[in-house]
């Protein structure tokens, strides 16, 4: 460390009072070049070492840059850390971090009333309240409402710097270290992890900046009157392990390389760039050592024809996508799933139809991923539940694609795919390793010879000598794998696809009810809403209602006792953020009287969204 | 076991398929010589890979006796990219039409060609659609009437050499279906390229576009409306008596009438020079079509530059040489972690 940081003593002794408290969501929030999404990521880490708990929401606009001041340009970071388990990153803040007015109108709306709302009150003129669109000055009617604390970030920060020689401009953008520095203070972070880092990221005067700004905010906490007590958060009861903190398109990258580790098989993923789903990319581009070669392609139909092209040569292959990207892909999944080849396709999914909101969270391609191509076309989809369920996720994806020689579609989504949570870090030495039988011996061999079990026919790879054959998009004639146009034999290479999806199923674990095991109610959801329906749950059976629900990783084939499960309950109420897409697959499955609770607002559910819900249903009074 | 290499013939490249094609297309005598030099290329017959997308040429894979992949409408030139840089060590063969290649698959074949992955493309250019039974193709002619354009083509054909030139291409060849002997040179040479060798062959469809290339496929009239391309020779064409030669001047190509037992370098014919470091020397041999001009056959342009497939291993074993084999337990641990318990 420099010598400039001198020493902080974080967290530990304070010279005022500390309150404790068993839970806290911080928002932070800004023009998007205010360094938001910087600030939360840090506190997040600093979070995560001070053993807490912990589950983020980042929400940014899909402008890079949109107008400096306006609405649309707001950038949004909740953090929500805790002494317990908690898993969404809470409804309403507690404490609001506004770098602008904008910010403030965009997002005071969700900060729980009575709560803290620490503005930097430089940027709080007239001009901006225009910008933001306010006619008045909001602060006489936020003193009403909130603890309004007003901090003028910008000069202190410009102060703390003077002697620099930066630019007005180079000084005024270490303002976010300022307030990331005074929120350790009030909630007895660690700063040392944001040192070595801002260490390792900057040179010169502007790492001097990025460290002073950060040391004074932290001082001005614990020195000035405008906060008379600091916060302790205790550390979270988590069971033992190595932890990280772990985003969903992290977790799904490090999957990716963990199936290629395990399966002792290079890696070719073929992907074109699209939000959310480049950083997946971004993250697999870094991993040549583990041979792991990525292809900018230059479309998404291209990126998906080379990861099969991959596949077809005895390599994993995997494109990521979303929305968009996935519908532009799908002939080219035609053509695996009557070619049979192993292929992953991620979709990142993110709110549409069309471009819709392309930074924001929905789950409305689960009847695409089913049923978007043309024709009979069956394959296995997968959806994690959670971040860190990212990396296991795409284990098993690749795991199914070898087994049964079929595409899957793994669901995120983008709430997944950029908010972060702890992740206890799998024992490596554990996992299974899972080696590849290439079909080598040319004796009987013929392409579309299927395995009595799986039904999948032999990954016969070029450069095998005596196993010579062709493979493509024209219906093959079962065993022999030739074109054929007998009208039976397309009948039986139909049934056979299908019989092959459906069996999947050996390989999918039966569904345990969370919180009762029958009963008056059971919330069906899947993917990135894990959270909230859990949490809801559990308020509603803390309060005495009869409620559980069942969270589906496996969407086809669908887990083998879930229809059993279904009936073992008086109602079941299906929550995604869509129009009902599960809800009518369940309802079509198995003639269930199943309700549907949807939302399609480009945010995830809220607790409260659910609990709603579930009174509603329960016929209670919320 | 494989065969050994030098006894491999014609025949051990034939399927057992019937082949499909209507009589007298052009795409069997393209079948025949292409499984002619097969053998001559010093692979093992499981290291060649023929990889096609959609349209009456694209049925080529199912009639190779080696690894194919037919795969979907113009996409071909992806699924080889995936193929070659997963296996570096097979030999891939692109197989496409005007159409495929250059309507649909457009897009692909731009950039397969820009990144120079080591694939042989053969483009089978009969300028119709033959399979969806004779609509224009993107090479079509202006004013050629069909079904689709009763009334006539309104949009300018591409000219596929010109097109590959400009994307970047390090191999562009040109040769006839019936023209045996120079077809498999052709064919040896794009084996031999390391990169992208783009590789037209002008194709007859009998059905919807009859003669199109007669000129040029009947022999007896080939050697006034041809210009056969041979690197360090003048260009020079035509019967006794009908000798001219090409002059390219700026990237202007002139047609200069010679006799019979003149010099043509000191005439001032231009001299084939397929090394030429610049791509509008063959971009000018490019232009050159019916009526003033004949066609050019051969190799017009092969020059080296690194293989895209060959760049990506590089950056592989240069990745394991800096930081050694990846290791999962460290990339799981990177950045910061912390123990409870």
């Amino acid at each position: 460390m420099s010598s400039s940081q001198g020493p902080i003593a974080s967290g530990s002794s304070h010279p005022k009072k500390s309150q404790r408290l068993d839970r806290v969501a911080i928002r932070f929030a800004g023009d998007s070049g205010d360094g938001v999404q910087l600030t939360g990521t840090k506190f997040t880490e600093s979070t995560a070492l001070a053993g807490n708990d912990l589950s983020t929401l980042p929400d940014f606009p899909a402008e890079i840059r949109a107008p400096a001041g306006t609405l649309a340009g707001v950038s949004g970071y909740q953090i929500h850390f805790a002494s317990q388990d908690i898993r969404t990153p809470a409804d309403q803040a507690d404490v609001l971090v506004a770098f602008n007015p904008a910010a403030l109108r965009a997002c005071l709306a969700d900060v729980r009333s009575g709560g803290l709302v620490i503005i930097n009150s430089d940027t709080f003129t007239e001009k901006n309240f225009e910008r933001a669109g306010y006619s008045e000055d909001p602060l006489p009617d936020a003193r009403e409402r909130f603890q309004l604390v007003e901090v003028p970030v910008t000069r202190l920060t410009l102060e703390a710097v003077r002697d620099l020689g930066l630019s007005q401009r180079e000084a005024g953008r270490s303002k976010n270290f300022f307030a990331l520095g005074l929120m350790y203070w009030l909630y007895g972070r660690p700063l040392e992890s944001t040192f070595a880092w801002i260490e390792s990221r900057f040179e010169g005067e502007v790492r001097e900046a990025n460290i002073r700004v950060l040391k004074a905010g932290y001082h001005f906490g614990e020195t000035s009157e405008v906060f008379p007590v600091s916060f302790e958060v205790p550390r979270a009861k988590i069971e033992p392990g190595t932890y990280r903190n772990i985003t969903g398109n992290t977790a799904l990258a490090y999957g990716c390389v963990a199936a290629s580790v395990t399966m002792d098989r290079p890696l070719v993923v073929g992907a074109y760039p699209i939000t959310p789903a480049s950083d997946v990319l971004h993250e697999l581009a870094k991993h040549r050592s583990f041979g792991v070669k990525t292809v900018q392609a230059e479309d998404e139909i291209a990126a998906v024809s080379a990861a099969i092209g991959a596949s077809f040569a005895g390599m994993l292959g995997l494109t990521v996508t979303s929305g968009p990207g996935f519908l532009l892909k799908q002939e080219a999944i035609n053509l695996a799933v009557v070619a049979e080849l192993p292929l992953v396709i991620v979709d990142v999914q993110r709110a549409g139809p069309s471009t819709g909101l392309p930074t924001k969270e929905e789950q409305a391609d689960l009847l695409c991923a089913l049923f978007g191509r043309s024709s009979d076309s069956p394959l296995p989809v997968l959806a994690p539940a959670t971040p860190s369920e990212c990396f296991s996720v795409m284990l098993e994806a690749f795991r199914i694609a070898v087994k049964y020689m079929t595409p899957v579609v793994v669901l995120s989504d983008s709430y997944l795919a950029s908010s972060a949570e702890p992740w206890r870090l799998p024992d490596v030495a554990a996992l299974p390793r899972q080696g590849i039988a290439f079909r080598t011996d040319p004796d009987g061999f013929f392409p579309y010879l299927r395995d009595t079990e799986t039904l999948a026919r032999p990954w016969a790879i070029p450069g095998t000598p005596g196993l010579e054959h062709r493979i493509g998009g024209l219906e093959k004639q079962d065993g022999k794998g030739n074109v054929s146009y007998l009208p039976e034999n397309h009948q039986r290479m139909t049934d056979l696809r299908h019989a092959k999806i459906a069996g999947i199923v050996q390989d999918v674990p039966p569904v345990e009810p969370y919180g009762a095991t029958s009963g008056k109610l059971l919330v069906v959801g899947w993917g990135g809403t894990h959270g909230a329906i859990t949490t809801a749950v559990d308020d509603a059976r803390a309060v005495g209602h009869d409620v559980a629900s069942v969270h589906l990783r496996h969407l086809n084939p669908l887990p083998p006792n879930l229809g059993e499960v279904l009936r073992r309950f008086d109602r079941v109420l299906v929550a995604e953020l869509n129009t009902g897409q599960l809800w009518r697959l369940l309802r079509a499955e198995f003639l269930v009287d199943a309700q549907s609770l949807t939302k399609v607002q480009g945010q995830p559910f809220r607790v409260s969204d659910l609990r709603s819900g579930i009174d509603r249903m329960l016929g209670v009074a919320s | 076991m494989s065969e050994p290499i030098a006894k491999l013939s014609k025949k051990d490249f034939e399927s057992d398929q019937e082949v499909r094609w209507c009589p007298g297309c052009g795409d069997y005598s393209v079948l025949a010589n292409v499984q002619r030099v097969m053998p001559e290329l010093g692979l093992p017959r499981e290291n060649f890979v023929f990889v096609s997308g959609i349209g009456c040429s694209s049925r080529f894979p199912y009639y190779m006796n080696t690894y194919g992949f037919h795969t979907i409408h113009g996409r071909a030139p992806a699924f080889a990219t995936g193929i070659k840089v997963a296996r570096p060590e097979l030999s891939v063969w692109v197989i496409t039409g005007d159409g495929d290649g250059l309507s649909i698959g457009g897009n692909h074949m731009l950039h397969v060609i820009r990144r120079n992955v080591d694939l042989q493309i053969l483009l089978f250019n009969n300028r119709i659609y033959g399979l969806t039974k004779g609509q224009y193709s993107p090479t079509s002619r202006l004013g050629m009437r069909n079904k689709s354009v009763p009334m006539g083509v309104i949009d300018a054909p591409i000219e596929p050499i010109a097109f590959a030139l400009g994307a970047g291409a390090t191999f562009v060849a040109r040769t006839v279906d019936v023209d045996a002997p120079a077809l498999q040179d052709v064919l040896r040479r794009a084996h031999e390229h390391k990169g992208t060798a783009f590789v037209e062959i002008l194709q007859n469809c009998p059905v919807y576009n009859d003669g199109e290339w007669a000129a040029i496929e009947d022999k007896k009239t080939r050697v006034d409306a041809g210009l056969p391309l041979e690197h360090g020779q003048p260009l020079v064409f035509g019967s006794k008596g009908q000798r001219r030669g090409i002059r390219i001047e700026h990237g202007v190509p002139t047609v200069v009438p010679l006799r019979d037992d003149e010099d043509p370098v000191a005439a001032g014919i231009t001299v084939h020079d397929e090394k030429h470091e610049s791509p509008a020397y063959a971009f000018a041999l490019a232009t050159l079509a019916p009526p003033v001009f004949p066609i050019p056959t051969g190799v017009l342009r092969a020059v080296e530059r690194p293989s895209y497939e060959r760049l990506l291993e590089d950056q592989v074993t240069g990745a394991i040489a800096a930081r050694g084999p990846g290791s999962l337990a460290k990339l799981l641990h990177s950045g910061d972690t912390w123990t409870v318990g």
